[in-house]
């Protein structure tokens, strides 16, 4: 491919993703185009028609058959790219797991759409987030910035030895997809350097034939299941050390799993994701001019999930709140369900705010209301578990 | 190309698990013999997958891939693309049955062949999903019983004809395809190597004919085989870029009846029902031949 000079751009979050896998220079990319991830498509398109990269580019007919093209590319030792959106990632599902169980580190931006019914554009999580029980490793972006930062990490994390899992940096919808922002770009030696080339562990390879993903009996299966679960928790140590690494090299940090922000004397912490993290922001800084003690907590991983670290600040705050943009019906919001899941044995209020679900906006007053509710939570015993934030015919 | 030409390196190996009478292994040993060790084979769920590699054992002495069922088209177009961007040569070969093929697969198979990837698709083609148990696909024959289409007293059987995937293949104007037979050697040997010779996408349908699943004596796959292109059941031909350029027309075209004897799965027809299929066959006879049958 030809030699990327660092560079400012100002960029979509889609621009941003398709040049990261340029940067990363990888050899395959399969991929269907999808609204709102169709940016991606076209300007890996733009590269490789334009000679800047010698990447194949096979456009498939499916999302189905993006991922089988990707797997089996990965399989024969090229370093593949995809990037898919609601539907095509339900469509993607079965794929997933293969993916994962064989052990190989593709990666795919997922811009995270609503999944119908209705069907819908705009932003929701309950597209990636039922995909918990795949095996890939899971996060979402705040801005175009961690978007390109993130696939870069995303080689570098997934292809270590000790994780091989595929990665799927999240970002959502319009709110970054379509929205241009300012981004640093390293240059492509930069990014060479940091990421290496990607050494497989085992190929199809006619010199050293063998069987890959064949049929097994119960007596292999479970050892398998093992090792990919300790290679998901190995992927914890992997990001903590990269996001370091990184920082070191580019001077961008992201602190790990999660990034935690005024949480030091916090009386209540609100756990955010996604771009809703860049308003609460906002929100704490308010708060804290009004003498307000909240801190925020940005979840940047739903897999593997950050529990060490949520606990450790929640034994110092008197509650905590779990924003979410998806829902598993019934019980509550997934990050909700995973941060009560580590919290378990303390005792505190831990609360969830369902908002901006299939793509309303998360706004200010939204947030403010989180901080109010937690707040009161802090003085007196909640009512409830589960509010959901500006929903027409239900009170809080 | 003669049998007797054949090299006699074997990269598919005994050791599998087919049934007895099963023509599986005998079309896929062969092909290997003449596609040669730098071939990569994927195989989506089927028989094949089953009975050649079971972990820890494995017939195959090639590098082999599995990833599901739906996507032979797609597997395979990636593992081509990954060699040709990293620069390593192999043949990549697709092995699929009817219901991975004519069903659940032809999305992906109708996409590779549009891109007109590097390699060569087969489907053995046994008429049923015989791996999960003898249901029927669109490939099932008119009036066959299979455990989804039961020769009941109601509905006796498939009450549909058996999709024409070869003429669906042709009309993709794909560089070469071919239909072939287990009793037809020297004509299977020729295509499987004029395929190996093609560049581009190549898909070459076999029929293979099932004892477990048919109901008949296993030792008699190759007659049976024989006779469905005796009496138009299957037809042998070849097509480059959509245009036919070999057809096989038997000397003496025979009645279905006769094909249809000594099958379980057909016990049931009655004449009327026979005349139907007959009336099917025909059309096809038609169609391909362009005259009368």
């Amino acid at each position: 491919m030809m030699r990327l000079e660092a560079k400012k751009m100002v960029a979509t979050g889609d621009y941003t993703a398709a040049y990261g896998a340029l940067l990363c220079d990888v050899d395959v990319v399969a991929a269907y185009p999808i609204t709102p991830q169709t940016i991606i498509v076209e300007e890996f398109s733009n590269f490789v028609n334009n000679g800047i990269t010698d990447a194949e580019f096979i456009m498939v007919e499916s999302e189905h058959s993006a991922m089988s093209a990707c797997i089996a590319a990965q399989a024969s030792g090229a370093r593949t790219f995809t990037a898919t959106s609601s539907q095509g990632l339900a469509l993607m599902h079965e794929m997933l797991f293969v993916a994962s169980a064989l052990r190989l580190p593709i990666v795919m931006p997922v811009v995270n759409r609503t999944l119908a019914a209705p069907i819908g554009i705009w932003c929701e999580h309950n597209d990636s987030m039922p995909q918990r029980d795949a095996g890939w490793i899971q996060m979402s972006c705040e801005d175009n910035q961690e978007v390109l930062d993130m696939i870069i990490m995303a080689y570098k994390i997934g292809e270590r030895k000790d994780v091989l899992l595929p990665v799927m940096p999240c970002l959502d919808a319009f709110i970054l997809s379509h929205t241009v922002e300012p981004v640093d770009a390293p240059s492509s030696d930069e990014v060479a350097d940091f990421i290496g080339k990607y050494d497989p562990v085992a190929t199809l390879d006619p010199n050293n034939p063998m069987a890959i993903g064949t049929f097994s009996p119960p007596e292999y299966i479970q050892e398998l299941r093992y090792q990919t679960h300790v290679a998901m928790e190995n992927a914890k140590k992997a990001i903590r050390e990269t996001t370091k690494d990184f920082a070191r090299k580019f001077g961008r940090d992201y602190y790990g799993l999660i990034e935690e922000y005024r949480c030091d004397d916090a009386d209540v912490v609100l756990a955010t994701v996604g771009t809703v993290t860049g308003t609460a922001r906002e929100v704490v800084d308010e708060l804290r001019e009004k003498g307000k003690k909240v801190g925020l907590i940005k979840l940047r991983f739903y897999r593997p999930f950050p529990a060490e670290e949520i606990k450790k600040i929640a034994e110092n705050v008197s509650a905590i709140g779990v924003y979410d943009r998806a829902i598993s019906y019934g019980v509550g919001g997934p990050l909700f369900i995973e941060t009560r899941n580590a919290l378990y044995g303390l005792d505190l209020p831990v609360l969830n705010f369902l908002a901006g679900l299939g793509g309303r906006d998360v706004v200010k007053g939204d947030i403010e209301k989180m901080y109010e509710i937690l707040l009161k939570a802090k003085k007196e015993k909640p009512e409830k578990e589960i509010y959901w934030i500006g929903t027409r015919g239900v009170s809080i | 190309m003669n049998i007797k030409d054949l090299p006699e390196e074997d990269y598919f190996t005994s050791g599998h698990t087919a049934c007895a009478g099963c023509p599986a292994p005998a079309i896929v040993r062969n092909m290997m013999k003449i596609f040669g060790k730098d071939t990569i084979v994927y195989t989506p769920a089927n028989c094949l997958l089953v009975f050649s590699g079971t972990y820890p054992y494995l017939a195959w002495k090639v590098p082999y891939l599995h990833e599901a069922f739906e996507n032979t088209g797609s597997c395979i177009s990636g593992v081509a693309r990954a060699y040709k961007k990293i620069g390593k040569k192999a043949l990549v070969v697709g092995i699929a049955g009817d219901g991975g093929t004519y069903d659940i697969g032809i999305q992906a198979l109708s996409g590779a062949a549009e891109r007109d990837e590097d390699v060569i698709y087969v489907c053995y083609d046994n008429e049923a999903y015989m791996n999960t148990g003898i249901q029927r696909s669109g490939s099932t024959p008119y009036g066959a019983s299979t455990t989804t289409t039961p020769a009941g007293k109601k509905i006796p059987g498939k009450l549909r004809h058996k999709k024409d995937m070869a003429e669906i293949m042709r009309a993709h104007e794909i560089p070469y395809m071919a239909t072939l037979s287990i009793s037809h050697p020297k004509d299977f040997l020729n295509k499987v190597e004029k395929a190996k010779n093609v560049k581009g996408f190549r898909y070459l349908h076999v029929f293979s004919p099932c004892p477990t699943g048919w109901r008949f004596d296993p030792s008699k796959s190759v007659e049976i085989a024989r006779k469905a292109v005796q009496s138009g059941m299957w037809t042998l031909y070849e097509a480059e870029y959509g245009e036919i350029t070999g057809i096989y027309k038997p000397k003496k075209k025979i009645p279905v009846e006769e094909y249809i004897k000594g099958q379980g799965r057909f016990r049931h027809l009655t004449p009327e029902m026979i005349e139907e299929l007959q009336r099917w066959v025909d059309r096809k006879w038609k169609r391909l031949y362009g005259e009368e049958p």
